[in-house]
């Protein structure tokens, strides 16, 4: 049957090989793979998700240069110097200079801390709405549940740029009027995504064991459902932080966007809207493309954690 | 007896990213015109892979036949080209899936779903493709059939989801059936009634079965003969008699005795310890060695020849050598 | 079925409200309200804001009747345009936003669909990766990013399509290529992974065994089942895309509805800004109804079960 019989008929098999080897009990537990903890397990394929890792990497790399990135330069994020304005990317000026003749590198990672502080900010505040409401809704069920889901359905319904710029307009646009207008409907997704965590979950027996322990409401929620549904609630909150930002930059276009002396990048691709026409591309170019690259970073990062974190994936 | 199929030496191969994986290793085993033959297996085994192998339907890429034939009434199906492959699936032989709640597509009726392997085939209107459909359904026990025609897969249970699954399967009067664990997705009385209609169905339309289990309580119902696959390769086959009372082969005892048994009542039952062997990388001896509480040096180290203790029992494993059966009697002394 | 739409109405209707509530509270609560303020020095545009808003009457007041003029579908006058009511620059803008509108969705549908499927059929192919790369692209660049270049590249640069205004149909190539690349993208990477998830289905691996050729597999089995959740996304593409409209609109000069609205923002028209926000709000609510029965038609599981909840 197999290659090596015919090279070994039973003929010429030493007849030592025929005496008892004793069950190897080692060698058959060997074969099974090593546990892993489900995080282990997750960053082990997130790592061999080379596009996933390209995005964690620009993002870890872009936070550190807004962090650090205004250090390196010698100019003042609001300086302004009409002599030099459009100055193409030199030495002097890495990314060039804009209208104003304020440096647009500098200015670049000053917007960077605006964006990103915008982006995680309606993340954090999405997040902790959306778990208070979508796991009291999750977790107790019955008619609590059905009146808060009837209430998610509403706000779900009303068209969220919409209610965003309403908001603006009336309570003027500012960092922090930005934030809230960005978290007034946008918490919806995460609590939805919550409470069908929580559905899941809740009727698992070690959440029952806990229960008939007398362990109170508060508590169960913390310790054991939380852990057990940030596989979903982590991939919601890298997509929540670039549409965030997406939305910032469409507020600038409105005119709603943070206002000066700060500028983030939406401000700063929608004051130059004009500039390429005149050639002076490098105003647009930078702002535009940190813009894409984050999204993209954030999409990629996303969907990297998506499948690693997706526990029907693990083998 | 007609031979209706002939395995062969079949190889099947999977790449993946960890490596290749030798998922069927040499199979041989035939089929008789109107016989059942089950085989049963852990999961893993290639059970599976070589009833999709006998339809073409392994997933190329990643899978591939890479040896061996499957002859299936004179033709040689690994030859032939994937059009000619579809005039057989569906009209000679035919496949039965596990989950018949997976099976159905949703979004059709399923008076669409059984009649549309018909108008593929065979030129044959409407009319009369929708009163063979009443047929199927008639034969297979669907009460009301005029009016379950028009319904969807949500509308039925499970055990009635599986017999239109056969129904579809029969539509066009194969010779062979693969039943991949027909019955397992099933509650056990609804599995009672599915084996019965399996039994009734072969008696009026002759039908060969190939019935893949895990479940030695369905085979011992409906099997005629058997074969016990193990990490890729047949190690043991014969008919059910053989193998349920003279079962030589220690894998095979193990999953007998890891079964309860209303005969043999008083005995204990004992899982066999351990898992298979990895099949990135097989063992160059007997896959079951690590698990076989009789392993000598020699299965480690050769794969066992095939010994045939009749004409339709044949087991791989080294315990018949004339050798080991000196040593088995030197250690019951 | 009808309780399912009943249902749907019921919490549209709410929706509606909320929103209507919502836009009078902002418009009653804006710092020196901008309906009874000195800066409108035109007599005209005061003596039309006070017809309308009722501003001497007490708020509940004013709310009864602010309702009521928006379900007559009266919203009222501009400030900064006299003589001009919000249902004037609606009915001059509306009709074209909605052509732009509509020519992106179509473009969008067909191009993500066709893009999706292939991907899938070749998983992990060249066409896969390119779809995939396309796809990440598309989400990724603002649309007046992508707009701007377009102009800059195709309009400037090598002079091949006009650059703005909406009077013929090479005028209608950029704008609907800089908004329909986002939803087209999204439709893309949804349509390619949940027909990769129905292709390892039992039902196709069941089609395959009844001897049913590739594309009727795909075509009867397939699509229509991996479509489902590109059908309940539409409602977000729509609102997606009627934003959108506000940018390309601004940046190509078209004169429709989304520019006005942009306009009104900038000169801070409040009454033109709250009518086309509860109008358009409205209009969107009543297109996620519509994808709602849509995808009860499609699912034949939603009708049973409301048929046998009824």
């Amino acid at each position: 049957m197999e290659q090596n019989n015919m090279k070994r008929s039973p003929g010429n098999i030493p007849d030592e090989w025929f005496s008892w080897k004793g069950k190897d009990t080692e060698a058959a537990e060997t074969v099974a793979r090593p546990s892993l903890s489900y995080w282990q397990d997750a960053w082990r394929r997130l790592v061999k998700n080379k596009l996933a890792m390209a995005g964690l990497l620009f993002l870890v790399l872009l936070a550190l240069f807004a962090i650090f990135g205004p250090i390196l330069s010698p100019y003042e994020v609001n300086k302004q110097d009409l002599p030099n304005q459009y100055q193409p990317p030199s030495s002097d000026h890495w990314f060039g200079t804009d209208n104003a003749g304020r440096d647009v590198f500098t200015r670049t990672w000053y917007g960077a801390r605006i964006s990103l502080f915008v982006g995680l900010m309606a993340a954090l505040i999405d997040l902790s709405i959306g778990i208070i409401y979508g796991g009291l809704s999750g977790y107790k069920g019955g008619r609590t549940d059905n009146i808060m889901m009837r209430i998610i359905e509403v706000l779900y319904g009303l068209p969220y740029l919409l209610v965003v710029i309403l908001l603006l307009v009336v309570l003027g646009p500012s960092l922090s009027t930005i934030i809230i207008a960005l978290t007034v409907t946008g918490w919806v997704g995460m609590a939805r995504i919550v409470r069908g965590q929580v559905l899941q979950i809740k009727n698992y027996e070690f959440v029952l064991a806990s229960k008939s322990f007398g362990t109170k409401t508060p508590r169960i929620i913390r310790k054991n459902l939380l852990p057990n549904t940030m596989g979903p609630i982590i991939v919601q909150m890298t997509l929540t932080v670039p549409s965030a930002i997406f939305a910032e930059a469409f507020l600038s276009f409105l005119g709603l966007g943070i206002q000066a002396p700060f500028a983030s990048w939406g401000v700063m691709a929608n004051d130059s809207l004009g500039a390429i026409l005149s050639g002076n591309w490098w105003t647009l170019f930078f702002p535009a493309f940190f813009i894409s690259f984050t999204m993209f970073a954030f999409n990629v990062l996303g969907d990297g954690l998506q499948d690693a974190l997706d526990p029907k994936l693990r083998k | 007896m007609e031979k209706i199929l002939e395995v062969k030496d079949l190889h099947v191969t999977f790449r993946t990213y960890g490596g290749t994986v030798k998922a069927v290793r040499g199979v041989d085993f035939h089929l008789n015109k109107g016989e059942t033959l089950a085989i049963v297996g852990e999961s893993g085994c290639g059970k599976s892979v070589t009833s999709n192998a006998i339809m073409r339907l392994i997933p190329n890429p990643p899978g591939k036949i890479s040896n061996g034939s499957i002859r299936f009434k004179e033709k040689e199906i690994t030859r032939l080209s994937e059009k000619q492959m579809r005039s057989i699936r569906g009209v000679d032989i035919s496949m039965i899936f596990q989950d018949p709640m997976t099976a159905l597509n949703p979004t059709l009726t399923i008076g669409t779903q059984l009649v549309e392997g018909l108008q593929q085939h065979r030129k044959i209107s409407p009319t009369e493709a929708k009163a063979k459909a009443l047929d199927m359904l008639e034969l297979v026990g669907i009460p009301n059939a005029t009016e379950r025609l028009k319904q969807y897969p949500h509308q039925f249970s499970g055990g009635m989801r599986q017999r239109i699954v056969i129904a579809m399967a029969l539509i066009c009067d194969p010779e062979l059936l693969i039943a991949d664990e027909p019955t397992t997705a099933l509650d056990v009385t609804i599995q009672a009634q599915i084996l019965e209609l399996f039994e009734r169905i072969q008696e009026s339309t002759g039908v060969s079965i190939i019935l893949i289990t895990h479940d030695l309580g369905v085979v011992a119902k409906i099997a005629d003969r058997v074969a016990v696959m193990y990490a890729g390769k047949i190690i043991e086959v014969g008919t059910k008699r053989e193998i349920f009372y003279e079962s030589q082969h220690p894998y095979t005892k193990g999953l007998l005795n890891s079964v309860p048994r209303l005969d043999l009542q008083g005995e204990k039952l004992t899982p066999i310890d351990g898992t298979p062997p990895d099949l990135f990388s097989p063992p160059e001896g007997c896959p079951f060695t690590a698990r076989c509480p009789f392993a000598m040096e020699v299965c480690d180290n050769v794969y066992p020849v095939t010994t045939a203790r009749s004409d339709s029992h044949k087991v791989d494993c080294w315990l018949q050598d004339e050798r080991a059966k000196q040593l088995l009697a030197t250690a019951e002394k | 079925m009808l309780k399912y739409i009943a249902k749907r109405l019921l919490i549209m209707a709410v929706t509606l409200w909320v929103i209507v509530t919502l836009t009078f509270i902002l418009m009653i609560s804006i710092p020196g309200s901008p309906l009874n303020s000195e800066r409108n020095t035109n007599e005209v545009v005061q003596a039309n804001l006070e017809a309308h808003y009722n501003l001497d009457e007490p708020y509940y007041v004013q709310y009864m009747l602010y309702i009521k003029s928006i379900v007559t579908f009266d919203f009222g006058p501009s400030i900064k345009q006299p003589n001009q009511t919000v249902n004037d620059l609606l009915g001059r803008g509306f009709p074209i936003s909605f052509e732009l509108g509509i020519i992106t969705i179509i473009v969008a549908l067909i191009s993500g669909i066709t893009l999706g499927i292939l991907a899938a059929l070749r998983h992990n192919g060249i066409i896969d990766y390119l779809a995939i790369s396309l796809a990440v692209l598309g989400i990724s660049i603002p649309n007046f990013v992508l707009a701007t270049l377009l102009i800059q590249k195709l309009a400037v640069d090598w002079n091949i399509l006009p650059p703005a205004t909406w009077s013929s149909p090479a005028h209608m190539v950029l704008p609907v290529i800089a908004l329909a690349t986002g939803p087209m993208a999204i439709i893309a990477r949804l349509t390619r992974s949940t027909m990769l998830e129905v292709l390892t289905q039992d039902y196709i691996k069941m089609a395959r065994a009844k001897g049913l050729s590739p594309w009727k597999i795909v075509l009867k089995h397939a699509l229509r089942n991996a479509l489902m959740p590109v059908v309940t996304i539409m409602g977000t593409l729509l609102a997606g895309i009627l934003t959108g409209t506000f940018v390309i609109e601004k940046i190509f000069a078209i004169p429709g509805m989304g520019r006005y609205f942009v306009e009104s923002i900038n000169q801070r028209d409040y009454p033109v800004i709250m009518g086309t926000t509860v109008f358009y709000s409205a209009f969107l609510i009543f297109m996620l109804f519509l994808v709602d029965i849509v995808y009860g038609i499609l699912d034949p599981r939603i009708k049973l079960h409301k048929k046998g909840g009824a």
